[in-house]
């Protein structure tokens, strides 16, 4: 059996810290993304795009994350398609926050008072002038406090990517454990990494929410 | 006998001396009527005689007993001093019914009949028997204000303190709560108001209060002070009001 | 291809995996409601030093992944001599994590009672205790109660992850069953439908719930 050492558990950790990272800011992009366009096709108004939309939501808000991993890693691959663990994490955190995002823009938009799309109607604005000029600079000022609280989600969604093999911070802990055999230790340390990752997001979501209330 | 003294109180918020060497006696069955601008202290006044306001210096007793803003004086206080709100304050999860009944059953440790009996005589009282099972939100303002006024009375307290209760009030239902009043006036309870209802004031007070910059500026009986102040600062404000 | 017809023979094993994941849900979902209404009413009416400690906890859970959590408690724990089995160290997790998010948003609630609630039950003689039940909480649990309720099916859906720790919940029948069977897809399919339908039941449960508990905003 290998020693380690304080110092080898700690330089482990955060290395596997780097690709919890990554794997945040991956599936917070991705995520962005496609709520972007999933929140453009609830604004068109069309029914069966709101209804698409609608379903989306139902199903990856009303499923377990980690089943979703599952249907993505072991799925995908049962179905004929190759997917590395790294592609199922990205792809399943993807659709997960993508879910979550757009039911929190939604109702950051539908804050907005109704008179401001019926001021622009008179004032000639088309749809899309109306989302540039008129609802989007506003509906940003409001969403930011609540996007930025959700991708401490994020962040925490990432742990059950070890579960599928994924060599991330809870994973390196768990290999670490079975190594050490010291689990106090190890959880302890990763729960704290975790948590200055997580905290300084959840103060800034805070202060943001606090600086837009004060402003309005 | 006195039933409400108060001796040189003061009262500070922070540097803000609000109450400035406050006396006034207040007997049983009279009817005070505590009038002055804004920001003068009177609601300040009020609170403080029934623990809702902690006072700094000097002393102020009801019914004989000291008042403290201590938890269990409050409680102890609150058989004796009913009070009601400008806001009404009713509970909204409560039926009218329940509103009047809460405190005679959990407080008094009253039986449910009992209590519902009480509830159902101070709602015909002040004229809502109909509204026995509604809940606040149903009611007008007035009609809500009635309701806090029977379950005030539910409590049979000496004295009863009201907070400018008409001023949330649109002013086509200011004369239904006023009618209470002035029933329950009739009835000899003792009644110490805030209010900027100066009719009502001469009409069925016994006694006027003028507070003016923390101090009790001018007082004596409401129809004579009324029609003939004798500071300049009341002067100006009768003739602002009226 | 896909062979969901496969799974059939194996639906007692799906069943008892729903069973404990149930179980599991509803206990959890009262007692962390439980401590999150202490937590609350002790973040809002308590005294610093009892504020500051219902934080720190608050904080720590919300900022630390529940996988996490799970283990330290199952795995930790006993390395400082507290022994559990895999479903004490689970309900004990959920518990903890639904605590520390339902005393946030409980709290919330009992911010949105006006003061003038509060000094009214207080002159008609209501100790602080009878205000808390009688007066606040009815009005202030009303105000979150789609928030409070949205977070049990959160937890209930991240109860996922105690089949980790092998408890034999739903997630554990479908990994079991996919090991004998070799049908991920369906398997996962299957159980990731019962998921969904288990937080839509949740969902009906609660607002029949609701309904009953605020029944005053409806009537007459």
């Amino acid at each position: 059996m290998i020693e380690f050492s304080n110092y080898d558990i700690l330089r482990n950790l955060m290395f596997a810290t780097q690709w919890t990272i990554l794997l945040s800011l991956a599936a917070f992009i991705g995520g962005t993304t496609v709520a972007l366009t999933l929140t453009a096709m609830r604004l068109t108004r069309n029914p069966a795009m709101q209804r698409i939309v609608r379903v989306y939501v139902e199903l990856f808000q009303g499923t377990p994350l980690l089943m979703q991993m599952f249907l993505c890693f072991f799925g995908l691959s049962m179905l004929g398609y190759e997917i590395s663990a790294w592609g199922a994490a990205i792809l399943s955190l993807t659709l997960f926050t993508s879910a979550f995002l757009v039911e929190i823009w939604r109702g950051c938009i539908d804050t907005l008072p109704k008179g401001q799309w019926e001021a622009s109607r008179c004032l000639g604005l088309s749809f899309l002038q109306t989302l540039r000029h008129i609802i989007l600079p506003q509906a940003i000022r409001v969403a930011t406090a609540p996007t930025v609280g959700f991708s401490v989600q994020v962040i925490k969604g990432t742990a059950l990517a070890s579960v599928i093999g994924f060599v991330e911070l809870t994973k390196v802990g768990t290999m670490l454990n079975n190594a050490t055999f010291e689990p106090f230790k190890i959880f302890t340390l990763v729960a704290l990494i975790y948590f200055m990752l997580c905290y300084p997001l959840s103060l800034y979501s805070k202060h943001l929410e606090k600086k837009f209330n004060v402003s309005r | 006998m006195s039933l409400v003294n108060l001796h040189q109180v003061h009262k500070y918020y922070g540097d803000n001396h609000v109450l400035k060497g406050i006396d006034l006696d207040i007997k049983a069955g009279e009817v005070v009527s505590i009038i002055g601008k804004s920001g003068s202290g009177k609601s300040t006044l009020l609170r403080c005689i029934n623990g809702l306001e902690q006072y700094q210096e000097g002393g102020i007793t009801v019914d004989g007993k000291e008042v403290t803003t201590e938890d269990i004086q409050v409680r102890r206080l609150a058989l004796s001093v009913g009070m009601i709100f400008q806001n009404f304050n009713l509970f909204p999860h409560m039926t009218v019914g329940e509103n009047v009944m809460l405190a005679p059953t959990i407080v008094l440790k009253k039986s449910k009949a009992e209590a519902e009996t009480t509830a159902r005589a101070m709602l015909e009282k002040v004229g809502l028997a109909d509204k026995f099972d509604s809940f606040p939100e149903k009611l007008s303002g007035g009609q809500q204000q009635r309701v806090a006024i029977a379950r005030a009375l539910a409590m049979s307290p000496k004295v009863l303190l009201c907070d400018e209760i008409t001023s949330a009030l649109d002013p086509e239902l200011v004369g239904e709560v006023l009618k209470v009043l002035e029933q329950l006036a009739k009835e000899g309870i003792t009644l110490v108001l805030v209010t900027h209802e100066m009719n009502f004031a001469r009409d069925v007070g016994s006694r006027v209060v003028f507070m003016h910059q923390g101090k009790v500026w001018e007082q004596g009986d409401s129809k004579t002070l009324l029609s003939n102040p004798q500071t300049d600062e009341l002067k100006q404000f009768i003739g602002a009001v009226l | 291809m896909l062979y969901f017809s496969d799974l059939l023979q194996y639906s007692d094993v799906f069943l008892s995996g729903l069973k404990t994941t149930v179980e599991l849900t509803v206990l959890t979902t009262i007692l962390g409601v439980v401590l999150g209404t202490v937590c609350a009413t002790v973040r809002q009416y308590g005294n610093r030093a009892s504020q500051r400690v219902v934080s720190v906890y608050v904080e720590l859970i919300r900022n630390t992944p529940f996988i996490v959590q799970l283990f330290f408690i199952f795995f930790g724990l006993p390395a400082i001599g507290m022994m559990l089995s895999p479903w004490e160290a689970s309900m004990i997790a959920l518990t903890i994590n639904l605590g520390a998010y339902s005393t946030e948003i409980i709290r919330a609630g009992l911010a949105s009672i006006s003061k003038g609630q509060i000094e009214a039950a207080k002159v008609l003689g209501l100790n602080f205790r009878q205000t808390l039940t009688r007066v606040i909480f009815v009005p202030a649990f009303e105000k979150i109660y789609p928030a409070l309720t949205s977070q049990c099916i959160i937890v209930m859906l991240g109860s996922a992850v105690i089949s980790q720790i092998s408890v034999q919940d739903l997630t554990y029948a479908a990994n079991l069953v996919q090991s004998r069977n070799f049908r991920a897809f369906e398997s996962y399919f299957v159980t990731a439908l019962l998921y969904l339908g288990l937080s839509i039941l949740l969902r009906f449960a609660f607002n029949a719930l609701g309904k009953r508990l605020f029944a005053y905003r409806a009537s007459n």
